[in-house]
């Protein structure tokens, strides 16, 4: 039964190492996809390149579905898998200030790390951002504490949150996903680029 | 690679971390362990007194203890094995033919700080919260989503000059 670490099946020390693959895994994937170029992740938001849109939500899909279907299979004990817990303000305020960072900076963490790895100074440059980012909040925490506590939700499910089923769920956010790639696709035509 | 099968397989990396380590993935939260560590080291007084610092201890204090700093470092070297396979390997600065090098790495440092800041309310960035968030039906992974995209799109026009 899954999640292995919790139900013993591989050690502490083999799960950390695990990680280390997975990353790999990770890093390999966003790479390839062409994650490490900023112009190439800022295209979605002028149409010319919307690869950021069709690699997130494809992910974003292939990982709901396949929770769900291994949790009816029970292969995975989904009660003690961690779910994002919900502070209605501080995901939204965050969500906020993190998109304006994304469209400034044209990297979020994740793939700022790739970039830099190929040698994108852009990219190491927003590193450095990134830790003075998070030191500016360590610092300054009791100005914002009472956003960050805010409106606590504890750990909702959104398909519990529209009171439906988790696979109509899934299969909205399939047919929603469709549409937007149908849209990306078009856009791409729409608005080409050369080369960037 | 085509975007679609890139999706697909970053899918099934989360679903097996899910599957693994009972979580999903993640970035900024190793920055988070680098920089609690850093300072608990250069002024343990300091980290003592403050309540965030005390808090983020507990989740992120040991970095060789910590899963997402292991799952970083493979990030790294993931990135740099399919670097060197598909040969961008190149030391460089990107920008739009409109702005300088300078203008760029200005906004990349404004950017990061941002991106910095607002991961740590959002409690989770792009990775952690919005994707990892969305695979486990996390309310407010779909919500930080909307809000990192929704605002990225509405502020698009006004720093059209720095990408096209």
């Amino acid at each position: 039964m899954a999640p292995f670490v919790v139900y013993d099946i591989i050690s502490e020390n083999t799960n950390l190492l695990l990680a280390f693959f997975i990353g790999i895994g990770f890093g390999f994937i966003l790479e390839q996809a062409g994650f490490s170029s900023s112009r190439k992740l800022a295209g979605v938001f002028y149409g010319y390149d919307a690869v950021v849109l069709k690699v997130f939500f494809t992910a974003a899909i292939v990982g709901m579905l396949g929770l769900l279907f291994f949790s009816l299979f029970g292969w995975v004990d989904m009660s003690v898998i961690y779910v994002n817990e919900t502070y209605l303000y501080s995901a939204i305020v965050g969500g906020v200030i993190m998109g304006a960072g994304f469209i400034m900076g044209g990297y979020c963490p994740g793939t700022s790390f790739c970039a830099a790895t190929i040698g994108k100074i852009d990219a190491i440059v927003f590193i450095g951002g990134m830790f003075l980012g998070v030191f500016i909040f360590g610092e300054g925490y009791p100005l914002w504490k009472n956003l960050y506590m805010a409106e606590y939700m504890g750990f909702p499910k959104i398909s519990e949150f529209f009171g439906i089923n988790e696979g109509i769920f899934v299969l909205l956010a399939i047919v929603a996903a469709v549409l937007m790639f149908w849209g990306a696709e078009w856009a791409e035509k729409k608005f080409p680029r050369e080369e960037y | 690679m085509n975007p679609y099968l890139a999706g697909v397989l970053l899918g099934l990396v989360v679903l097996s971390a899910n599957m693994i380590s009972g979580r999903g993935l993640g970035a900024s939260g190793a920055v988070k362990s680098a920089i609690v560590t850093t300072v608990d080291a250069v002024a343990p007084a300091h980290t003592e007194s403050s309540e965030y610092y005390v808090m983020a201890k507990g989740t992120h204090g040991n970095p060789l203890n910590n899963w997402l700093v292991y799952q970083v470092l493979g990030v790294l070297v993931g990135a740099f094995l399919s670097g060197v396979l598909a040969r961008r390997l190149t030391w460089k600065v990107e920008h739009s033919p409109k702005i300088t090098s300078k203008t760029r790495l200005v906004f990349a440092l404004a950017g990061g700080v941002l991106f910095g800041f607002g991961s740590q309310l959002g409690r989770g960035c792009t990775s952690g919260a919005a994707l990892s968030g969305m695979a486990v039906f996390s309310l407010g992974g779909f919500i930080t989503m909307a809000a990192i995209f929704g605002t990225a799109f509405a502020l698009a026009y006004f720093f059209r000059k720095l990408w096209i």
